[in-house]
């Protein structure tokens, strides 16, 4: 329980964005998803793409359906990991940067609330997303 | 209840382990040297069994391979890559005493055309140090295990120098 409350407190739902495009910026390979490559000159033309915004946006209402379904992470998940793996061919690793951007963005957004204990509290949730993202990685033939 | 879940396998930060600053003694280097030249009758082998472990053992990496018809092992185009990144690893054994600078060129295809996460690297390395000890038993002592790790993973180092 005391998990659960501290990831809905500091949820606000505007650091999504932010996050995403820290992603692409701070771990330039990741941009292989959205775009071929030398389309992303600058951080701007990376922060207008649609493609990108969009993303932002998937990840984050996904997210809140995990923090409003805690007791069932794999099961929010499952669908999305299988289209991940089958149909986008993404690296799981690439959830594992995204967990790490987002902390860090709710760090700098929230910087009073994500005291340690709250840090680890996403941490672990962040684990068990990244988990369940990776889960349908190990069925593929 | 929540926490078992939360409590099962956490991702663990892997780009921090692996220090960056070691390197490869004289005497490793003559290590890597002769235990390669060994290695470079079955080269094609150790390539192609590597790539196959790593793609059956670790299915995400299949991530990169879409283009391929068949990621089975030892398919044909698993056979072809990985006589591709054997390759690779000769080259980069020519260039033991400067690999950042010998592998620049492997760098910039890394890390601005096939922009695969360096997290693979050390999967495929992993995958040559099993094929390597079950291909050559005796020559593969804990030295050249060891000092074969270490190179790899300098190699890696140097793959990802151009990422970012």
């Amino acid at each position: 329980k005391k998990v659960q409350i501290g990831v809905r407190a500091p949820w606000k739902g505007i650091f999504g964005k932010a996050a995403i495009l820290k992603v692409l910026i701070v771990y330039p390979w990741t941009q292989r998803h959205f775009g071929t490559f030398g389309e992303f000159p600058n951080d701007d033309t990376i922060i207008g793409n649609a493609k990108v915004i969009a993303h932002g946006k998937v990840v984050l209402r996904s997210l809140d359906k995990a923090v409003k379904n805690m007791d069932n992470i794999m099961g929010v998940y499952t669908s999305l990991s299988r289209y991940h793996c089958e149909v986008l061919r993404v690296d799981p690793e690439n959830f594992r940067l995204l967990a790490d951007c987002i902390i860090v963005s709710i760090g700098s957004k929230n910087s009073s609330d994500l005291t340690p204990h709250v840090q680890a509290t996403w941490h672990k949730f962040l684990s068990a997303v990244v988990e369940a993202m990776g889960s349908q990685y190990s069925n593929r033939a | 209840t929540v926490l078992t879940q939360f409590r099962s396998k956490p991702y663990r930060n892997k780009r921090l382990s692996n220090a960056a600053t070691m390197s490869l003694s004289a005497k490793e280097k003559n290590i890597v040297r002769d235990f390669f030249k060994k290695v470079s009758s079955r080269s094609e082998e150790v390539g192609t069994e590597a790539l196959s472990r790593m793609l059956t053992v670790y299915p995400q990496t299949k991530s990169y391979f879409a283009h391929w018809k068949d990621l089975s092992p030892g398919s044909p185009p698993v056979r072809k890559h990985g006589i591709t990144i054997m390759g690779g690893v000769y080259d980069a054994v020519s260039k033991v005493d400067d690999l950042v600078g010998g592998l620049l060129t492997l760098s910039e295809l890394h890390a601005f055309m096939l922009r695969i996460d360096p997290v693979n690297f050390k999967i495929l390395s992993h995958c040559m140090l099993v094929v390597l000890s079950m291909l050559f038993p005796e020559d593969f002592t804990p030295q050249v295990h060891l000092a074969v790790d270490k190179f790899l993973a300098l190699l890696a180092l140097a793959l990802a120098e151009k990422y970012r």
